[in-house]
């Protein structure tokens, strides 16, 4: 077992990490704008989050403490099988719990519990360029930013409205960052687009297939496109969590049988769990937990070994 | 101790760990624009480099790097090999060849422009400035503005480039260009990103 090669703290090579926290400053420098890095080959394919995991792996110190969530679930196998990777290879605390995590490694969601200043939240991102469905050429999408070009974007919203009445955009939602660059904010619900404005953590935005790295650093400017007779609004629910009862969070679906019977529950099981450990009840929800003690505070915490 | 020798001691005792903590701090500090992030002494360069301009170099500095030496800087043989022993990085021939300049003497810096700016396509491939400063709180104090700083911070660096806040200005008016300033005081580092704007104290 001894005679196995050890791979270097968090998995990357220290060149390949400086690489990458040049790229990482120059995103805080430039709020919106898409730095291009040598993204690497990591040990799981192209959209399992490489470009948060790269990001993730050259800011980790021994001292963090990791969460990772994948659509706001600690439990999916994206956010067990990379909370894994950290934990063997740089040999860090793990949480479930979001506000005793110093990083949090999201795919496609912004937690519910408020995030806090010094903690860093790392977006594993499909495709950074908000105009690419627009323009596929990345010579003139990039044109286009250098110009503050963004009149296609308002176009593709006012064609929402002409279709359907409103911007039928629901995820993905284009943010406009301090005024100049326009952003895509990752797959995320335009629920959390809110969320990221004048946020006191640091988000960091990780896409390692299409090989770039933007950032948005606390207290920034983040306003989602819309136009006056249409302003922007989140989705709202007409029911609170099954589970917790919680109203005002993003909530999922779930198919409960073959009759068309579901519920809807809360998409951060983080933040249900809590909420379930105080008391709170849902409709669905079991008399009693199965074994509340492993959700009370401060989460499922794994300390490093 | 003669050139050789000084050439390669003092980098960083443990590579992986005192990078790590030095770039989180320079991260937190580009973050939070006006914030001053204290740092233990990681490197020991020879002088006239400081503890902390050092350690810097040493975290972001390699063979992709060119960099830029003030005259203060290249005038000392020992400086210049211990950079090119430990990091590797070339020397630019002139300030906009280079991806970070190291300036033991911010008081006698050249215009922020003679420096490479980026172009407005690729705004990311400017000069990052690290500036040895002998404090940050003995200067004229500016208030600072912009993303990451809540409502307004202060910070007072001394030996600061002549006419800086006008020339810092004229940085600020032309984003997403421009270059990004790392200040690196003996016991600690803050930053000044491009987006960061100076208010001079007097209303």
């Amino acid at each position: 077992m001894t005679d196995i090669a050890t791979y270097n703290f968090a998995y990357l090579d220290e060149q390949t990490k400086r690489m990458i926290r040049r790229a990482i400053l120059k995103g805080i420098a430039i709020p919106g704008y898409q730095v291009p890095f040598a993204s690497r080959e990591m040990p799981m394919p192209y959209g399992w989050g490489t470009g948060g995991v790269q990001v993730t792996a050259s800011i980790i110190g021994p001292d963090d403490v990791l969460k990772v969530i994948d659509q706001g679930a600690d439990d999916t196998t994206n956010a067990v099988s990379i909370r894994a990777f950290f934990r063997k290879v740089a040999n860090v605390a793990v949480t479930t719990d979001t506000a005793s995590a110093t990083i949090i490694q999201t795919r496609h969601r912004i937690p519910e519990h408020p995030l806090a200043a010094g903690q860093v939240l790392v977006y594993q991102v499909p495709i950074p360029e908000p105009l690419r469905f627009l323009e596929p050429r990345e010579t003139e999408t990039r044109k286009m930013h250098a110009l503050e070009e963004y009149g296609l974007m308002h176009v593709k919203l006012y064609e929402d409205i002409a279709r359907h009445g409103r911007i039928a955009t629901t995820y993905a939602y284009p943010v406009k960052v301090e005024g100049r660059y326009v952003m895509d904010p990752s797959p995320t619900p335009k629920f959390d687009n809110p969320k990221m404005n004048h946020s006191p953590a640091l988000q960091l935005f990780g896409a390692g297939r299409e090989k770039r790295i933007y950032a948005l650093p606390p207290f920034t400017e983040v306003v989602s496109l819309d136009f006056e007779d249409h302003p922007f609004e989140v989705q709202t629910f007409d029911q609170p969590c099954a589970l917790c009862a919680a109203k005002n969070v993003y909530l999922d679906e779930v198919i409960l049988d073959d009759h068309g019977d579901h519920m809807f529950v809360c998409s951060d099981t983080d933040y249900c769990e809590k909420r379930r450990g105080d008391g709170h009840r849902g409709h669905l929800a079991p008399e009693t937990d199965l074994a509340p003690e492993t959700h009370s505070a401060p989460g499922n915490m794994e300390p490093a070994q | 101790m003669d050139v050789a020798a000084q050439s390669i001691e003092g980098g960083f005792a443990d590579p992986v760990f005192n990078a790590q903590a030095v770039f989180r701090a320079v991260m937190d500090a580009m973050a939070c624009p006006g914030s001053v992030q204290t740092l233990p002494a990681f490197a020991r360069p020879p002088s006239p480099l400081s503890i902390t301009a050092g350690a810097v170099a040493l975290t972001l500095c390699d063979n992709d790097t060119p960099l830029w030496l003030d005259p203060a800087l290249q005038a000392s043989a020992a400086t210049g090999s211990w950079l090119g022993f430990h990091s590797g990085a070339p020397l630019a021939n002139t300030p906009a060849d280079a991806h970070f300049a190291l300036v033991a003497k911010p008081a006698e810096l050249m215009a922020l422009d003679s420096f490479s700016q980026g172009t407005q396509d690729y705004p990311d491939r400017s000069t990052t400035l690290i500036l040895q400063v002998g404090d940050l709180i003995s200067g004229t104090p500016f208030l600072l503005e912009g993303p990451g700083i809540e409502i307004t911070a202060t910070i007072a660096p001394a030996q600061m480039p002549r006419h800086f806040v006008e020339q810092w200005r004229q940085n600020t008016e032309r984003f997403p260009r421009g270059v990004d300033i790392i200040l690196a005081a003996p016991d600690g580092i803050a930053c000044l990103p491009r987006t960061t704007r100076i208010k001079t104290m007097e209303a």
